[in-house]
C-alpha cells in the first residue's frame, strides 16, 4: 500500500537524456532546458476536521533559445518528444518573430557544490500519516476546548537545467511544512514548523506551541498605539527579511535606484549581519539558480553595514562581474533574489528578550505586510495569533491585534538584543530564512 | 477528453465514492514586456492535465496530474479516494453537497479578435509605442509595458450527470513609468497597478486601452511626484478612482462574504470574516448609497463565466442591498449549511487544485454623484488615484491602503497633487461613510488577476465594477 504512494519522479538519466535532445535538436545559437517536476500532497484542516485533502503530480518544461540576438521562451508540461518538439518550435518562432533585444548571457559549467535536501521518508509520505499527524492537533485542541486550523504538506521534486554551452545540473529536493492556527471563543494561537525530513517534525510539540499561545491569547484588550519597544518571534523577523529582499537585496532594484541598500553605509544596529547562502544545510539548500550558475553565500548586511548584493547573469554582466548564483527562471525582468536568507543570531535566551522592558509588545506573527516606500523600507501589516503586552520584563496580558507602519532599516537601528537560537521559516513559494528572534527599541503601530 | 472524463467518473464510483467530479483543463499562456524601449520578455506557456474529486464516507479527497491516460486516470482516481478515506478518518461532520447539479451546455467568451491569433509583431509595436511616450519624458528612469493573453479550455463532468465545456479568453495590457531621487520611489501606471488591465476578452479589448495615448502623461506624473509634497495627516473627506474602490470592495467586501472564510475553512492562512451568518440581513455594513452584487455575467469581467467548477450556472445575486448585508459568496458545500443553494462561485485555478469560492464580478452599483460634483461639494479632502500598496487584517476589518497618485482637494477645487498618499479605516465605519458614488458613465469594470487564496496558493482572476466613490469622515497620510 505504501509504495504506491511513494513519488514518483523521473529518473534523473531519462531526465538529461531527454534535456541534451532538445539541445541537440534546437536550430538556435544558444539553447537553454530547464525542468521542474514535482510530486506534493497537502491536508488541510479546519474546526478540527479535515476539509480539503489534495496532491497533484506535474512537470514543467522550460526552454529559452537565443538566435541571432534574439530570445524566446516556451514552456510545456508534458515530457515526452512530441512536446519537446512543440516546445522548441514556439521557442524558435517567438525569437524569429521579434525584434532584436538585450540577451542575458548563458552561463559555462561550473562546478558544483552536491547538497543532500532530499528525504525517502518525506517522499514517501501518506495521506494516512498526514492524517495522523493532524489529528494529534486536533484532538489535543478539542481537548483543550479549541478549534484547530491548519495544513500539513509533503512534496518531493526536482530541477535540473542544462545548456548549449555544457551546463548540466540536477537536484532533488524534499520539504515538509505544517502550519496551524487554534482558536478558542475570543482569540487564537499559531505555530509553524518546515523540515526536508518530515520526520523531524514533531506534532505534540507543535501542538503544544499553539494551544499553549491560544490559551494565553484570549480576551484581548485594546492598547493604545503609538511607538513601542517589541520582540519579535521569528516568524514576525523571517517575514521582515523577506520583505527586505524584495525592495533591496537584489543588485536590479540597485542599478535601478529603487533599492534602501547605501552600499558601504551603515543602515542598522551592528548587531544585525544578514547574510544569503544557498549552500548552508540549515537551510532549504540548492546548489544552483534557475540560470544553473552554481549558488555562493553573499554577506547583504555585516555588522550594520550594507556590504553586498545579490546578482543574475543579467545584471552582473551589466555590472561587469560574475553572478552570484540567484537568478530566477527566464525570461526575467525582476530580477535576482536572495531566497536562502540567514540573519546572526545573539546570546539572550527567548524568554529573557522581554526581561527588562518596561513597557512593550510581543508580537507573535505579521500579516498581510506590504510595501509603503520601498525606499524608506517602510511596511504595513497587521499583528495577529498572540500579541501581548509587557510590562516591566514580563509578559502580562494580550492585546487586540494592531497594524504597523514602519520602516525595517529604523527598526533593526535600533536592535536590542537577539534570541540564541534560529528558527527555519519556509517562504510560501520559494527557499526560506533561518532567523532569531529580536528586541528592537521602538516599532511604531499606528492603529 | 470525454472518453478520459467518464472513465474517471465509472472508476471513482466503482471504488466507493458517493460523488465524484473531473475537470480537464488545457490552459495556453502568452506574456510579453517591454522595458526601457527594448522587448525584454516574450513567453509562451501551455499546460494540461486532469483533476478528480471524491466524496467518500463524506469526506473530500483530490488527486491530479499532467498525464491525459487512461492509466494515469485509474491511478490518480485511487489516490484521490484513497486521500478522501484519510479525510474520513479525522472530519468533522458528513459533507453536504444539497441538490445535485446536472448542468449541460457550452459557452465561450465573447470576442471579437482572438488575441492567439494577432501577429507578435502588432503587440510588440504596440508596447514599444506606448514605452517611447513614457521615454520623452526626462527623469523617468524605468519604463515597462506588458500584454497577457490567456486561453483555457476545460471540461466539467460530474456523477450527478452534468457535463459541461468552455472556452474561456482573457486578454490584458498595462504601461508604468518609474522615478527615482536619492529618496524616493514613485511610479505612475496606466490604465491599473498590478502590471495590467485585464478582461475577458480579446485583443479589441487590448486596442481600447490607447496604451500609446497615455504613456507620456503617466511619466509626467511619475516625474512630478518626486519633487510633490507629501500627503497631508488628518481625518479628511476621501474620494476614490473607480480603480482604488474596485480594490476597496475585494478587500473589504468580496473576501469577508467569502462564506468558506465564515465557516473557517481559510482560517490558518487568508483567514476568517467578521460578516458572521448571525449578521447576515442585520448588519448595516454601508449607508444606502451602498449596493454591491456578485454577478458572473458581466461582460468583459475576469469574474464572467458559463458554470462555476462544480458545475453551477453563472449568476447575479447581492451581498449588500442600500447597505444591508444580505448574501454570500457560496459553494454546493458551504450553502447547504445555511439551507441556501450554492450562487455559483467556485473557481479552481488550474486542473491541479480543487476549486474554492471565488469572487466573480463583485461591484459596487453606480450612484447619481459625478467626480466632478463630488470634488465641487468637498471642503477639505484628498483625491486617491491607482492602487500602490494595500493590507488589512485577518476578519477584513483594519485596512490601510496606499495610492500612486493624489491630489489636495480644497473649498472645492482640486490643489496639489500630493505624495505617498495612504488612507485606513474600519470596514463598516468607512462603507457607513459613503455619501457619493459617480453614475453609470464613470462606472467601469476593473479585472485583478492576483488575488491569492488556499493551500496550494492558488490565484484567481476576479473582477470589479465600480465608479470613482466618496468617504466622509476618514484618516489619511499615514507614513509612520
Amino acid at each position: 500500500m505504501k509504495s504506491m504512494e511513494v513519488s514518483r519522479l523521473t529518473d534523473e538519466g531519462a531526465l538529461k537524456r531527454f534535456m541534451v535532445g532538445v539541445l541537440e535538436r534546437s536550430p538556435a545559437q544558444q539553447t537553454e532546458v530547464m525542468v521542474t517536476e514535482w510530486d506534493s500532497a497537502l491536508t488541510r484542516f479546519a474546526n478540527n476536521g479535515i476539509h480539503q485533502n489534495v496532491a497533484e503530480r506535474n512537470v514543467s518544461i522550460r526552454v529559452r533559445v537565443v538566435k541571432d540576438g534574439k530570445t524566446g521562451v516556451a514552456s510545456i508540461n508534458q515530457l515526452n518528444e512530441a512536446a519537446a518538439t512543440d516546445v522548441l518550435k514556439r521557442a524558435v518562432a517567438i525569437a524569429d518573430l521579434q525584434p532584436r533585444g538585450e540577451v542575458v548571457p548563458m552561463p559555462g559549467p561550473a562546478k558544483t557544490q552536491q547538497l543532500e535536501a532530499w528525504s525517502d521518508a518525506t517522499a514517501a509520505a501518506t495521506p494516512e500519516e498526514r492524517a495522523d499527524f493532524v489529528e494529534v492537533v486536533c484532538l489535543k485542541a478539542g481537548r483543550a476546548g479549541l478549534k484547530a486550523f491548519g495544513a500539513f504538506g509533503t512534496s518531493a521534486g526536482q530541477l535540473a537545467l542544462a545548456n548549449s554551452l555544457g551546463v548540466f545540473h540536477h537536484q532533488r529536493s524534499t520539504q515538509a511544512t505544517i502550519n496551524s492556527v487554534v482558536m478558542g471563543e475570543a482569540g487564537s494561537g499559531y505555530a509553524d514548523r518546515g523540515a526536508i525530513d518530515v520526520r523531524e517534525l514533531d506534532r505534540n510539540d507543535l501542538a503544544d506551541e499553539v494551544i499553549e499561545k491560544a490559551q494565553r491569547n484570549q480576551n484581548a484588550q485594546p492598547v493604545e498605539p503609538g511607538v513601542y519597544e517589541v520582540v519579535l518571534e521569528e516568524y514576525a523577523v523571517a517575514e521582515m527579511l523577506e520583505f527586505m529582499s524584495f525592495m533591496g537585496f537584489s543588485a536590479l532594484a540597485a542599478q535601478e535606484e529603487r533599492s534602501f541598500m547605501r552600499l558601504g553605509e551603515q543602515i542598522t544596529g551592528d548587531q544585525v549581519s544578514i547574510w544569503d547562502d544557498g549552500l548552508d544545510r540549515t537551510g532549504l539548500p540548492a546548489s544552483f539558480d534557475f540560470e544553473g550558475v552554481p549558488k555562493q553565500r553573499v554577506d547583504l548586511i555585516t555588522r550594520g553595514v550594507a556590504s553586498g548584493l545579490v546578482y543574475d547573469m543579467q545584471t552582473a554582466t551589466r555590472a561587469g562581474r560574475q553572478s552570484t548564483g540567484h537568478g530566477l527562471p527566464a525570461p526575467n525582468t525582476e530580477g535576482p533574489f536572495a531566497v536562502n536568507l540567514f540573519m546572526q543570531p545573539g546570546t539572550a535566551a527567548k524568554a529573557e528578550l522581554a526581561s527588562d522592558i518596561k513597557r512593550g509588545i510581543w508580537v507573535t506573527r505579521f500579516w498581510y505586510v506590504r510595501i509603503v516606500h520601498p525606499k524608506a523600507s517602510i511596511i504595513t501589516g497587521m499583528t495577529r495569533d498572540g500579541t501581548f503586552l509587557i510590562e516591566n520584563g514580563r509578559i502580562t496580558r494580550p492585546v487586540k491585534d494592531l497594524r504597523f507602519t514602519q520602516s525595517i532599516l529604523e527598526a533593526l537601528t535600533g536592535t536590542v538584543a537577539l534570541g540564541r537560537s534560529t528558527k527555519l521559516q519556509v517562504a510560501e513559494y520559494l527557499g526560506g530564512s533561518r532567523v532569531p528572534p529580536v528586541r528592537l527599541e521602538a516599532f511604531t503601530f499606528t492603529s | 477528453m470525454r472518453d478520459l472524463a467518464e472513465a474517471a467518473l465509472n472508476a471513482a464510483q466503482v471504488k466507493g465514492a458517493g460523488y465524484a467530479d473531473v475537470r480537464l483543463d488545457e490552459r495556453v499562456q502568452q506574456d510579453i514586456v517591454v522595458k526601457n524601449g527594448q522587448l525584454a520578455a516574450v513567453e509562451d506557456d501551455a499546460s494540461e492535465g486532469f483533476g478528480v474529486r471524491v466524496l467518500v464516507d463524506g469526506a473530500w479527497g483530490f488527486a491530479g496530474s499532467a498525464r491525459l491516460e487512461r492509466a494515469e486516470v485509474e491511478e490518480v482516481v485511487e489516490r484521490a479516494i484513497r486521500i478522501a478515506r484519510a479525510s474520513a478518518r479525522v472530519r468533522s461532520a458528513p459533507v453536504d453537497l444539497g441538490p445535485p447539479v446536472t448542468s449541460h451546455g457550452q459557452y465561450r467568451t465573447p470576442l471579437e479578435r482572438d488575441p492567439f491569433s494577432v501577429p507578435l509583431t502588432e503587440k510588440v509595436d504596440l508596447l514599444l509605442r506606448a514605452d517611447a511616450g513614457m521615454g520623452a519624458v526626462k527623469g523617468v528612469s524605468i519604463r515597462e509595458s506588458s500584454m497577457e493573453f490567456i486561453r483555457q479550455k476545460k471540461i466539467f463532468a460530474s456523477s450527478e450527470g452534468a457535463f459541461t465545456e468552455q472556452e474561456l479568453y482573457e486578454s490584458g495590457a498595462g504601461i508604468e513609468a518609474t522615478a527615482t531621487s536619492p529618496d524616493e520611489v514613485q511610479n505612475r501606471s496606466y490604465p491599473n497597478s498590478f502590471g495590467r488591465h485585464q478582461g475577458a476578452g480579446g485583443y479589441e479589448y487590448i486596442i481600447a486601452l490607447q496604451l500609446d495615448h497615455h504613456g507620456q502623461r503617466i511619466g509626467e506624473e511619475a516625474v512630478a511626484l518626486l519633487t510633490a509634497p507629501q500627503c497631508p495627516s488628518g481625518v479628511k473627506t476621501l474620494i476614490l478612482d473607480a480603480s482604488q474602490t474596485a480594490l476597496q470592495i475585494h478587500e473589504s467586501c468580496g473576501h469577508p462574504t467569502e462564506l468558506d472564510r465564515v465557516f473557517g475553512m481559510e482560517a490558518a492562512y487568508a483567514g476568517t470574516s467578521f460578516m458572521t451568518p448571525e449578521k447576515l440581513n442585520h448588519l448595516q455594513y454601508g449607508s444606502p448609497k451602498v449596493t454591491i452584487t456578485a454577478d458572473a455575467l458581466t461582460p468583459t469581467g475576469l469574474g464572467t463565466f458559463g458554470w462555476d467548477d462544480e458545475g453551477v450556472p453563472a449568476q447575479r445575486s447581492f451581498l449588500i442591498k442600500e447597505g444591508l448585508f444580505v448574501g454570500y459568496l457560496t459553494s454546493r458545500e458551504t450553502a447547504s449549511v445555511l439551507g441556501q443553494q450554492s450562487n455559483g462561485t467556485m473557481r479552481a485555478d488550474g486542473w491541479d487544485r480543487i476549486p474554492l469560492i471565488r469572487m466573480t464580478n463583485v461591484s459596487l452599483a453606480p450612484g447619481d454623484s459625478s467626480l466632478e460634483q463630488m470634488v465641487a461639494e468637498t471642503k477639505d479632502g484628498v483625491y486617491m488615484e491607482t492602487n500602490r500598496s494595500w493590507s488589512i487584517d485577518d476578519k477584513r476589518l483594519n485596512f490601510q491602503f496606499g495610492t500612486q497618485l493624489a491630489y489636495e482637494i480644497v473649498n472645492g477645487k482640486r490643489g496639489r497633487m500630493v505624495k505617498n498618499a495612504t488612507y485606513a479605516g474600519i470596514t463598516p465605519e468607512f462603507w457607513n461613510s459613503c455619501d457619493a458614488v459617480a453614475g453609470a458613465s464613470e462606472w467601469k469594470v476593473w479585472g485583478l488577476a492576483n488575488c491569492g487564496k488556499g493551500q496550494p496558493p492558488q490565484v484567481a482572476h476576479v473582477a470589479h465594477g465600480a465608479a470613482p466613490t466618496r468617504f466622509q469622515h476618514v484618516k489619511v497620510g499615514i507614513l509612520k
